[in-house]
Parts: C-alpha cells; sequence; structure tokens
C-alpha cells in the first residue's frame, strides 16, 4: 500500500514539474512577443480603416483623434473599445467603429465599421473571424466582395426588417450553404448603426480624451530631462 | 548515426509512411486547410515546425518520463510548442496567422504529432527524432501542397493565389490564372472536395507502388528462369 502512495506521489510530483516548466516557457514567450502582437494587431487595423475611410473624407489625423468607449449591448463590446473619429476642416465628418458580431459559426466575429456624419455605412470590414474556411469565410473582403454591400447603406434607408439576408426576407444578399456567417454580420452592422444613432454627439464630441497609453509616454517624456 | 539511416528516415517519412496518403493520420486539417496552396503549405510548415521541435524536445528526456504518465507529458510540450508557435507568428507573420487561424491551436489535436512522438521519439536519439519529425512533417507538407492545387485550379481556377498574406507584397502577383473567366466549383472547396481528392491521391500513391512492385517482380520473374536454368546446365 505504501509503495502504490509513494509511487503515485512522484508520478503527480513529475507531472506537475513538466507542468511549472511548460507554463514557464508559455508566460516568458507571452512576455517577449505580446508588445510586437498589439503592434501587428494595429497596424492590421489601420491598413483596414485606410480602406474603408475614403481619404477625402477627413484631413485630421484619425489615430491620434480616439475616444474610449465603454462595453456596449449594441456594439456587441465586453471591453472597453476605441472609436476613432475623422474631420473635414474641424468638422466631423465619420467615426470608425469597433463591432463584434457574437453569433458566428465558429464564435465571435470582429468588425470595423466607418460611418458618415449622415448615418451611411463608408465601408464595413471583418477584422477577425474563424468561420468555415471556404464556406462562410467569404465575408472577408479577400474571399469576396460580399462585405461591400454595406456601402452608402444606412438605416435611413433600409428598415429594420430589411435588414437580414434575402433567405430571411431582408436586402442582403448571401451565398447558398453558408448563412450564419452573413447573419450575424448584418445583424452586428444592424446593431452598429443603431449605436451610432444614439450616441452621435457623444462620439464627435470635440475634446480628445488621452489614451493611457498616451499618458504613459508623456510622462516618462516629462521625466526625462 | 550514418547518412544512410537519415537518408533511410527521410524516405520513410516523405514516402513510404507518408502521413497523408499511407499512415492517414491527422486527417482533419489536411481535410480542412487544403483549399489552397497558400493555407496548405502554410500550416504544413507550421505543422512541421512543430513535429521537429516537439521530437527534439522530448529525444533527450525521454529517459526522465516515467512510462504511466509519459502521455499527457507528451501532449503537455506539445501544447506549449504549439502555442509558442502560435505566439510568434501571431507576433511576427500576422497575415498568416489570420489566415490559418483556429487551425494553428489545433495542431495539438493532430495525432500525427503524438504518433511520431510515441513511435520514434520516445525510442530514439535526438538527431535521429529530429530527421524523423522534419520527414514525417514535409511528408505531410507536400500531401498539403498538392491537394490544395488540386482543390484551387477546380475549385477557384487559380493557382498560388493570396500567398501575399503569408509572404508580403512581393508575393501579390505570384497568383495563375490557370483558367481565366472561370466561375468556380463549390464541390472542391467545399469538404467533400477534399475527402475525394485525397481518395484520388490515395489511389495515385498505391498505383505507383503497385506498379514499382509489379516492375520489380517482373524483372525478377525474367531473371529467375535464366538462373534456373543456368544451375542445372553448370552442373
Amino acid at each position: 500500500m505504501k509503495r502504490i502512495v509513494k509511487s503515485t506521489f512522484q508520478t503527480a510530483i513529475n507531472l506537475v514539474f513538466f507542468a511549472l516548466i511548460g507554463t514557464a516557457i508559455l508566460a516568458a514567450t507571452f512576455a517577449l512577443t505580446q508588445d510586437k502582437i498589439k503592434e501587428s494587431e494595429e497596424a492590421a487595423k489601420l491598413k483596414l480603416i485606410a480602406q474603408i475611410m475614403p481619404s477625402n473624407l477627413f484631413d485630421n489625423n484619425i489615430i491620434q483623434d480616439t475616444l474610449k468607449i465603454p462595453a456596449d449591448e449594441l456594439l456587441g463590446t465586453e471591453e472597453v473599445g476605441t472609436a476613432y473619429r475623422a474631420r473635414l476642416k474641424e468638422k466631423p465628418s465619420a467615426v470608425i467603429l469597433e463591432a463584434i458580431a457574437p453569433d458566428g459559426y465558429n464564435g465571435k466575429i470582429s468588425l470595423i465599421l466607418a460611418v458618415r456624419e449622415n448615418g451611411d455605412l463608408a465601408g464595413v470590414r471583418v477584422v477577425a473571424n474563424q468561420e468555415t474556411p471556404g464556406l462562410g469565410d467569404y465575408i472577408e473582403l479577400t474571399k469576396s466582395p460580399w462585405i461591400k454591400g454595406f456601402d452608402g447603406k444606412s438605416l435611413k434607408m433600409f428598415k429594420d426588417v430589411d435588414w437580414q439576408v434575402k433567405k430571411d426576407g431582408g436586402k442582403f444578399d448571401y451565398m447558398a450553404g453558408a448563412t450564419i456567417s452573413p447573419r450575424a454580420v448584418i445583424k452586428a452592422v444592424h446593431k452598429a448603426l443603431q449605436y451610432f444613432a444614439a450616441n452621435r454627439d457623444k462620439l464627435f464630441a470635440a475634446n480628445v480624451r488621452p489614451t493611457p497609453d498616451k499618458m504613459k509616454s508623456a510622462a516618462l517624456k516629462e521625466k526625462q530631462p | 548515426m550514418s547518412f544512410q539511416e537519415y537518408k533511410d528516415i527521410f524516405y520513410n517519412g516523405v514516402w513510404k509512411q507518408n502521413t497523408g496518403v499511407v499512415q492517414l493520420l491527422g486527417l482533419c486539417p489536411i481535410l480542412a486547410v487544403s483549399g489552397s496552396v497558400v493555407n496548405g503549405v502554410s500550416l504544413g510548415l507550421a505543422t512541421t515546425l512543430v513535429m521537429i521541435l516537439s521530437s527534439a524536445t522530448i529525444a533527450p528526456i525521454r529517459s526522465f518520463v516515467p512510462n504511466e504518465i509519459r502521455i499527457p507529458v507528451f501532449v503537455l510540450i506539445i501544447a506549449v510548442l504549439v502555442t509558442v508557435v502560435q505566439y510568434l507568428m501571431n507576433a511576427y507573420m500576422y497575415g498568416l496567422y489570420v489566415v490559418l487561424g483556429i487551425f494553428i491551436p489545433l495542431i495539438v489535436t493532430n495525432c500525427i504529432v503524438l504518433a511520431r512522438i510515441e513511435a520514434f521519439a520516445s525510442k530514439n536519439p535526438l538527431k535521429a527524432s529530429a530527421m524523423d519529425g522534419l520527414a514525417m512533417g514535409l511528408g505531410l507538407t507536400a500531401v498539403l501542397a498538392i491537394l490544395g492545387a488540386m482543390r484551387e485550379i477546380i475549385g477557384h481556377g487559380t493557382l498560388f493565389a493570396g500567398f501575399d498574406l503569408a509572404l508580403g507584397e512581393m508575393a501579390k502577383n505570384w497568383v495563375i490564372h490557370v483558367i481565366p473567366n472561370y466561375k468556380g466549383f463549390l464541390l472542391a472547396i467545399l469538404p467533400p472536395g477534399a475527402f475525394i481528392g485525397l481518395g484520388l491521391l490515395i489511389a495515385g500513391k498505391n498505383w505507383l507502388n503497385l506498379r514499382q512492385e509489379q516492375k520489380l517482380k517482373g524483372s525478377k520473374a525474367r531473371i529467375t528462369p535464366i538462373e534456373g536454368g543456368c544451375s542445372p546446365a553448370s552442373h
């Protein structure tokens, strides 16, 4: 009996030892790569912004003109997000919003939307998704121009019931065999437009609140001399 | 280890015991990711990297792992290495990371990795194990590339599309429109296309094997009578 307990104990210790080493390696890799990962994601996001925001719509530095927006049910966000504001001659012209469609076929679909100040969509893109490759992934622009179908659409133009795929009686195209992904995207875009309508003035409020990152770098600069 | 032994391991991994068309292990990623050449090759190479690393990690510590818990320990090590590769890809090859998405973490569940460790790396020294991981991975990559090419040509009418996502802007004009103005053939892109394509590949491999066997038999058949005929005469 004693021997069994001893060998069980030893085996357990052995497993714990390997688990600890594994955890340490993972933690180290995460610490080493997380800044770079953030940077890559940011760079990819900025590339997307350039795609959906016509360059004649703004003359300000969109990346600097941000607003932290709290998690909102209409945007599908669960954390504080960032809105990027586009301005033309100091006047607000459009805003970039991040939205999440929670009900994709394989989990969440992250979206980015450019909404003109009059409520028209300038463009929508999928930032991240795990839809079935070759099936539901036509929501990405690299796979299909489907997502461009949102360009120029607005709440004024379409009634609530129109914000569905044609199969469900709406006004949006879909591809046979994969309706779950477009349904999720359309629903999320529709809700994001409602968010914009409800928060329009707040989104364009002139004061630029510095983000925590900027405060940090500002604090560093002060320390440096 | 002699050169010949390395050659044998390599031949074994890439051709004789090919994971994709002979062992038929790790079918899930093979079927799911082989929709285009870029996806197939990228995941194949990522899997190869994981296989080399895990084989090379486990071979030197194989004597410290108690036999009863070797499977959990192996899985743990594979999971750690896959996650490390995933972080690195996320950081330094973001385009590719986005393309492969869920299939990178799923390398953990690819039974070919665990199978090679259990069958080879847990019984052999470091260098041979790493070589085995490399050869098996390359064999898998080759199958993924061929299947990806087949499905991409039949499904989309293109070849090498999307390589810019993996390698950056310079690969943007690599895409070849094999069939111009092609409307696409959904079956080839959907999972059934993968099954049919893989079936054809397996059939092709078996046909080659059979032909080789028959050739050997044929040459033997020609030789034997002469030998048989000669020996009594010489007596």
